[in-house]
C-alpha cells in the first residue's frame, strides 16, 4: 500500500471513529441538562457544525484570495471543495435547529437575528455553489468564485451587525460571550469535542471534494491533449488524400 | 455601438497625459473613469433603454404592491419602505445586467482594456455611471410612490436623499463587480439577483429601517440606519478597490 493511501485510509479511520466517540459522549458523557433534558443534546452537534462552517467559510475566502493572487487553479479547487463542506454543515445548522427549537421555544422558525443571518449565509453559499456550474470558462469560473468567495465571507459579519438590530430570542452564546455565561465543564468538554470531530469530518470532506477536483482537471487536459492529436491527425490526413487517392485509383 | 468606442478613444487623446511609463498609468484613472463615465452616460442618452425600462418596471413593482396590502397612510407608513427598497434592490440587478453585457456584442471590452488607461478606470466609471442611473430612477420613484401611496416626503426629504445616496452606493458597488463577472454565465439574468440580493441584505435592512423612521408619524434621525448603510459602503468599496485590478486581468 503507498503512503498516500495509508494516510488516507488512516484520516478516513480517525475522522469515522471521532465521529462515533463524539456521538458516545453526547449521549452518555455530556450531563442531563435542567429544563431541556434530552433534546438539549442536539447542541453539541448544531454548535459544533456552526464553528466548523465558519472555519470552512474562511478557507473559501483566503483560497479564494490566493487564487486571484496566484492565478494557480489548485487555489480554486480548495476554496470550491471547502465551499461545499461549509455549506453541508450549515445545512446541519439549519435543520438541528428547528428540531431543537419545536419543544423548546414551541415553534420550528422565527425571525431571530442569528437564525436569519445563518439562514442569508445559507443562501449566499448556495448561490456560491450554484455559480460553479453556469460558468462554463474555466478561469472566468474560478475568477467568479473567488470574487464571490471573498464577497460573501466579507458580508459575514455585516449582515451580523444589521441583523442583530432588532433584538432577538437565541440563546446567547455561552461560551465566550461575557460574565453572565455558564457552561458545565463537562458540557464544555463535549462541545469541544465534538468540535474536534466536526473538525476532522470537515478535512476528510473537502480532501475527497478536492481530489474529485483534481481528477476532473486531469481528465479535462488528458481529453484536450487527445482532441489537439486527434485533430492534428485530421488535418494531416486530408493534406495527404489527393495523393493517396490518386495512387490508389 | 461603435460610436462610443470611438468617442472614448477621442476622449482619451484629448485628456490623458502623455505618459508612457507604467508607474505613470496610475495617474490616468481619473480621467480614464471620466471617460469611461462620460461614454456610458452618452450611450445611455442616445438608446435612453435602460432608463426607460426601468422606470416603468419601477412603476409595474410599485403598482402591483398596491394589491397586497390596503394604500392606506397608515398601512403605507408600514410597507411603503420595505416596498421602496425592493423595487429599488429590483431596478438595481436589472440595470446592472447590461453594464457589461453591452460590451459583449461588438467584443468592445477587449478593446477598453486594450485603451491606455488603468484597467480599474472601467469598473470605477461603470460603477459611477450605474449609480447615477439609479439614483435617477429613485428620484423618479419617489414622487410617484408619495401620490399612490399618500405618504408625504416632503418634510423628510433631506434624510431619505441621504439614505438613497447611499443605499444606492451599497448596490451599485458589489452589482457592478459582479456583473463584470457574470457577463460570460449562462442564466445570467438569474445568476445576477441570484448573487447580489443575498449580499445585499445589509442595505436592504438598514435602507428600509432607516426609511422607516424617517417616513413614521414622529419622524427620527435614523442615526444607527445612516452608520451601517455607510460601514456597509465603506467595506464594499474596500473590497472592491482590492478585486477591481485582478477582475480585468484574464
Amino acid at each position: 500500500m503507498s503512503l498516500n493511501r495509508t494516510l488516507w485510509l488512516f484520516t478516513t479511520l480517525v475522522a469515522a471513529l471521532w465521529m462515533a466517540a463524539a456521538g458516545y459522549a453526547i449521549f452518555f458523557f455530556a450531563p442531563d441538562e435542567a429544563t431541556m433534558h434530552e433534546i438539549q443534546r442536539i447542541f453539541y452537534i448544531h454548535v459544533a457544525s456552526a464553528w466548523t462552517a465558519g472555519i470552512a467559510y474562511f478557507v473559501v475566502a483566503l483560497a479564494g484570495a490566493l487564487y486571484l493572487i496566484k492565478r494557480n487553479p489548485r487555489y480554486d479547487w480548495a476554496a470550491l471543495s471547502a465551499g461545499e463542506a461549509g455549506f453541508a454543515f450549515t445545512t446541519v445548522v439549519l435543520i438541528t435547529g428547528p428540531i431543537w427549537a419545536k419543544p423548546v421555544w414551541g415553534i420550528w422558525w422565527t425571525w431571530d437575528p442569528r437564525l436569519t443571518w445563518t439562514f442569508v449565509l445559507w443562501l449566499m453559499y448556495a448561490a456560491y455553489l450554484l455559480l460553479g456550474t453556469l460558468v462554463d470558462d474555466k478561469q472566468r469560473r474560478a475568477t467568479l468564485r473567488s470574487v464571490y468567495g471573498i464577497f460573501a465571507f466579507v458580508n459575514v459579519p455585516l449582515v451580523w451587525e444589521t441583523i442583530r438590530w432588532w433584538r432577538g430570542q437565541h440563546p446567547s452564546p455561552v461560551i465566550g460571550g461575557g460574565p453572565g455565561a455558564k457552561l458545565d465543564l463537562t458540557m464544555k468538554a463535549v462541545v469541544f469535542f465534538t468540535w474536534g470531530a466536526t473538525l476532522v469530518l470537515f478535512a476528510v470532506l473537502t480532501r475527497e471534494r478536492y481530489r474529485l477536483e483534481v481528477l476532473r482537471g486531469q481528465t479535462d487536459e488528458l481529453r484536450q491533449q487527445v482532441e489537439d492529436s486527434a485533430s492534428a491527425a485530421g488535418s494531416e490526413g486530408r493534406g495527404f488524400s489527393p495523393a493517396v487517392r490518386g495512387s490508389t485509383v | 455601438m461603435a460610436s462610443p468606442l470611438q468617442s472614448v478613444h477621442d476622449s482619451q487623446i484629448s485628456s490623458a497625459p502623455s505618459a508612457s511609463t507604467t508607474s505613470s498609468l496610475s495617474v490616468r484613472l481619473w480621467p480614464g473613469t471620466w471617460a469611461i463615465f462620460a461614454k456610458e452616460v452618452r450611450t445611455e442618452l442616445r438608446t435612453r433603454e435602460l432608463l426607460v425600462t426601468t422606470a416603468v418596471f419601477t412603476l409595474v413593482v410599485v403598482f402591483m404592491f398596491s394589491f397586497s396590502f390596503d394604500p392606506t397612510t397608515a398601512e403605507s407608513r408600514r410597507f411603503g419602505p420595505g416596498l421602496l427598497w425592493i423595487a429599488f434592490l429590483f431596478a438595481g440587478t436589472l440595470m446592472l445586467e447590461p453594464s457589461f453585457l453591452r460590451e459583449q456584442a461588438n467584443d468592445t471590452l477587449a478593446a477598453l482594456r486594450l485603451a491606455p488607461i488603468d484597467p480599474c478606470a472601467i469598473l470605477l466609471g461603470k460603477t459611477l455611471a450605474n449609480f447615477l442611473f439609479l439614483a435617477i430612477t429613485e428620484a423618479l420613484l419617489l414622487p410617484v410612490f408619495s401620490v399612490f401611496y399618500n405618504v408625504s416626503l416632503l418634510p423628510s426629504l433631506p434624510g431619505l436623499a441621504l439614505v438613497c445616496l447611499l443605499g444606492t452606493l451599497g448596490i451599485v458597488v458589489p452589482g457592478t463587480i459582479f456583473s463584470a463577472v457574470t457577463a460570460h454565465a449562462r442564466m445570467r439574468e438569474m445568476l445576477l439577483p441570484l448573487l447580489l440580493l443575498p449580499i445585499l441584505t445589509p442595505i436592504l435592512i438598514a435602507a428600509t429601517e432607516s426609511t422607516a423612521a424617517l417616513l413614521s408619524d414622529s419622524p427620527e434621525w435614523p442615526a444607527m440606519g445612516l452608520k451601517l448603510l455607510a460601514g456597509a459602503d465603506i467595506i464594499f468599496l474596500t473590497v472592491a478597490y482590492f478585486l477591481f485590478a485582478s477582475l480585468l486581468e484574464e
